[in-house]
């Protein structure tokens, strides 16, 4: 059966992807960010996972308003990154594994998640950015399965729903007949938001909170309704439902192998944390 | 939560399946909460979906570099393509992102007519709080 060797979160910022590109990472302003990475990277050196199952949201890439999935699960054998239209590079495709996604499909919809599946998907800066950070070659050299949550259109499924599809995506993970090394990544947050009179918005003592809840207990967050997370963390703060979807993957202990977290990236809390599974 | 005490709730009976038989009749309850308003904050929700549809749909096709040239050679052609209504071309001629909120526009969608513009998340921010750029960076700067 696979084995999930650990789980990683990460913002996702556009502007990452530009910095990047114009290799900034010693830059003053993005250098307490880029370095955080440094021991997740030595981290993954040494566990070597084979695949990654990514937990993200899409912003106006691949779903429009017209078909808005609440969760959604890709089962390609290539994922595309495309012009996102706010002029950051477009990164070059990351392979799939189509084994791993039909099997989490099939699990998703046995434990009741309806789920709407992607045959062909584009993926954004959520899934490619996270990925260039951890693995910095291009390509990615290890195939992903994207899994993506609505938190455009409100009503957004709940932390706790969020909560439950990652306990799922972990059983289903463990209960696959293969001999894979998974880590689950899930991208996004932590507080911030970009929109209204409240743009800018950050809450330093919740995003602390949340990253310590990480590690031993991991449901914390799920108390809160969407919209206290919005009034807590941010228009864009509740992306956190990402993390707690990775978290519950993981399931049981943990080890914490690194965390960052800096303000201000763009307009965000960036946050990262490396957490080793143990059981 | 202290919250809580505001939220107002309201029921509304229906019945469960109105095509089974009436001995099997059942009924669920609906419920619906009006949840306080955040200040500075307009979740994007079923209202504002609505209500910008046509904006959100234009900006969404700013994904594509040909679209964006488009828009640009001719913004009123353009907006009359996809049938933008006079609150929400308002919004885009003035390049008021608070006037294009209230319009339905949800922020994704719209940072996409940003880029447009040549703008940053600052710009914007400092467009919607009424700072300048550098005051706007300094307020997220004091979070640390």
């Amino acid at each position: 059966m696979a084995k999930i060797v650990g789980m990683l979160t990460t913002s996702h910022v556009p502007a990452i992807g530009g910095a990047i590109a114009k290799n900034l990472q010693q830059d003053a302003y993005w250098k307490p960010f880029f370095d955080g990475f440094l021991p997740v990277r030595k981290w993954l050196d040494e566990v070597k996972p084979d695949v990654a199952v990514v937990l993200y949201n899409d912003h106006g890439l691949n779903f429009f308003l017209d078909k808005m999935p609440t969760f959604s699960v890709g089962a390609a054998r290539e994922y595309h990154n495309a012009d996102e239209g706010w002029g950051i590079p477009t990164l070059a495709p990351t392979r799939g594994d189509i084994d791993l996604s039909w099997h989490l499909i099939n699990n998703l919809v046995e434990r009741d998640f309806d789920i709407t599946t992607c045959q062909e998907m584009l993926v954004d800066h959520a899934f490619t950015i996270p990925l260039k950070l951890f693995w910095p070659q291009s390509p990615c050299p290890i195939p992903a399965v994207p899994v993506c949550i609505n938190t455009v259109q409100f009503p957004l499924p709940s932390a706790k729903r969020c909560y439950a599809l990652g306990e799922v995506v972990g059983d289903a993970i463990r209960n696959w007949d293969s001999d894979k090394k998974v880590v689950v990544i899930g991208t996004g947050g932590l507080s911030h938001q970009l929109d209204g009179e409240r743009a800018g918005f950050i809450n330093k003592d919740f995003d602390l909170k949340f990253m310590a809840s990480m590690i031993d207990d991991p449901k914390w967050a799920t108390q809160f309704s969407i919209h206290e997370l919005v009034e807590k963390t941010g228009t864009q703060g509740v992306e956190l439902v990402m993390w707690l979807a990775a978290r519950a993957a993981v399931k049981g202990k943990v080890r914490k192998v690194h965390s960052n977290y800096h303000i201000p990236i763009s307009n965000t809390a960036s946050g990262l944390m490396a957490l080793e599974a143990l059981e | 939560m202290a919250a809580r005490k505001f939220v107002e709730l309201s029921a509304v009976r229906i019945p469960a399946d109105a095509t089974r038989r009436s001995t099997e009749r059942k009924e669920i309850t609906v419920t619906t909460a009006k949840l306080p308003p955040i200040p500075g904050t307009t979740p994007f929700d079923g209202e504002q979906a609505k209500k910008g549809y046509a904006l959100n749909k234009m900006c969404f096709s700013f994904n594509s570099a040909d679209c964006r040239a488009e828009f640009l050679r001719d913004e009123e052609a353009y907006m009359k393509k996809y049938s933008l209504n006079e609150d929400q071309a308002a919004g885009i001629r003035a390049r008021d992102v608070l006037g294009l909120i209230r319009a339905g526009g949800n922020a994704y969608y719209l940072a996409k007519f940003a880029g447009i513009l040549g703008l940053n998340m600052q710009d914007i921010g400092a467009l919607q709080t009424g700072m300048t750029v550098e005051q706007f960076k300094a307020k997220l700067a004091a979070y640390a």
